[in-house]
């Protein structure tokens, strides 16, 4: 059976940290799982908590009144749910919903922001990787609005 | 250089603007191509265009299109009805090198209609899956409704090729992934050093996907990409789809990305 550990060191977003880090960051996880439909996040609430996804896959969606809830991304095994601990007001932005039984890590925010504040290079490590985790999927969205897809002009 | 007559001998509607064509030549001569070539086609009264052909190589006594109704010949193509003619010019260009790959892992990234040009090269991978590593299909749409063959996609699945398809947009009903299609390079997990990988959609799409397709580690010289451009008379003689010093229809439209990359980071071309 592997550490909490193990399971983080292969996770793309903490790939390369060092023992120690990797050890005080898995300081605040836990294992857990949930069921379809399960919200780990809603718009407006406290966001003291993020996740890894283990297995399984949790939709980003937008609430709008009068309307069907609006999913902007499918997040999948190895990525992160969840940047808004890491941030103030540390409110969620968007609601995130378990669509198929998921395997997690949770890990509590506060916790590892206490750390970061004690050891500023697990905070600049940390802070490194989900930058970069930003900036893909900001890349990702930029290239959504584009509608690559949508209508062709008139050739002929 | 002749056009051929066909004869539209079934039509499907795969989504509210695209249709897939079967022709037969009226020659009785079946029209042998490889993957990634299109032809010229066009109904009676309209224009040429160049249309991929979307069928399987090891059947060709039907010629197959997927084509999007975006302008009047296009619009003409697609308001046929079986037992109208068109004419057939081609095959022309360069294929995907599924030949040439024996052996390797192969990822096929699809954007949009991109997924036509695309579907021979997966049918022959999977005729002959044995000699071929790992196959991996990434496939991105607009939306759930705009997706192309989408009774074909558990099938391939079945016989060996994994398929993650994502969609830009999708309501609550979706239970699929949402977000474009770099977004599955990562989640595909590939093997860099052994994949080579084909894409075709919108080149703005193909820029990222390859793009992403780098970042995990698959060099510009394992890339392929198919390139559109103004083909007109297909064999390299007017010039019309000039990129750089090639010309898509004789040169391409499948090109090596390390052949392809100078070019497209002019934005004159």
């Amino acid at each position: 059976m592997q550490t909490l550990e193990q399971l983080i060191a292969v996770a793309p977003v903490f790939a390369g940290l060092a023992p120690d880090h990797l050890g005080l960051i898995a300081g605040c996880g836990r294992n857990t799982h949930v069921d379809p439909g399960t919200f780990l996040l809603r718009e407006g609430d406290p966001a003291n908590r993020f996740f890894l996804i283990r297995r399984g896959a949790v939709s980003l969606e937008v609430h709008a009144p009068g309307r069907a809830s609006l999913r902007i991304e499918t997040l999948g095994a190895g990525e992160v749910v969840g940047w808004s601990w890491l941030f103030e007001p540390f409110r969620w932005q968007l609601d995130g919903r378990a669509i198929e039984l998921c395997e997690l890590i949770e890990f509590d925010g506060a916790c590892l922001r206490g750390k970061c504040d004690i050891d500023h290079e697990l905070g600049y490590q940390l802070m490194r990787r989900f930058a970069r985790n930003i900036v893909d999927r900001l890349q990702a969205t930029r290239l959504q609005l584009l509608d690559v897809y949508g209508d062709a002009p008139a050739r002929v | 250089m002749v056009p051929a007559p066909f004869e539209l001998v079934a039509k499907r509607q795969d989504t509210a603007d695209t249709w897939t064509l079967e022709l037969m030549s009226r020659s009785g001569v079946p029209l042998a191509f490889s993957p990634g070539q299109f032809t010229m086609i066009s109904a009676a009264g309209t224009g040429e265009v160049p249309i991929s052909i979307s069928g399987d190589p090891t059947a060709p006594e039907r010629l197959v299109h997927t084509v999007r109704a975006v302008g009047l010949a296009t619009e003409a193509i697609c308001a046929a009805e079986p037992g109208s003619r068109l004419s057939v010019r081609g095959p022309f260009g360069r294929p995907w090198p599924v030949e040439q790959v024996h052996g390797a892992d192969v990822v096929i990234a699809a954007g949009g209609i991109g997924l036509a040009p695309l579907r021979p090269a997966i049918l022959s991978l999977l005729a002959r899956r044995e000699r071929y590593g790992r196959l991996v299909l990434l496939y991105g749409g607009r939306a759930p409704d705009q997706l192309l063959y989408t009774d074909e996609l558990d099938a391939w699945a079945e016989r060996g090729m994994d398929v993650l398809v994502t969609v830009d947009s999708a309501g609550p009903e979706w239970l699929g992934h949402v977000g474009v299609v770099t977004r599955l390079v990562r989640r595909a997990a590939l093997r860099p050093a052994n994949a080579v990988a084909m894409s075709c959609g919108p080149e703005v799409m193909m820029r990222f996907t390859v793009a992403a397709l780098r970042r995990v580690g698959i060099g510009a010289e394992r890339l392929y990409a198919s390139m559109e451009r103004n083909m007109q008379c297909g064999i390299g003689h007017c010039g019309h789809c000039q990129l750089g010093p090639t010309l898509v229809c004789r040169d391409g439209p499948v090109y090596r990305w390390d052949e392809l990359e100078p070019w497209l980071a002019i934005r004159e071309l």
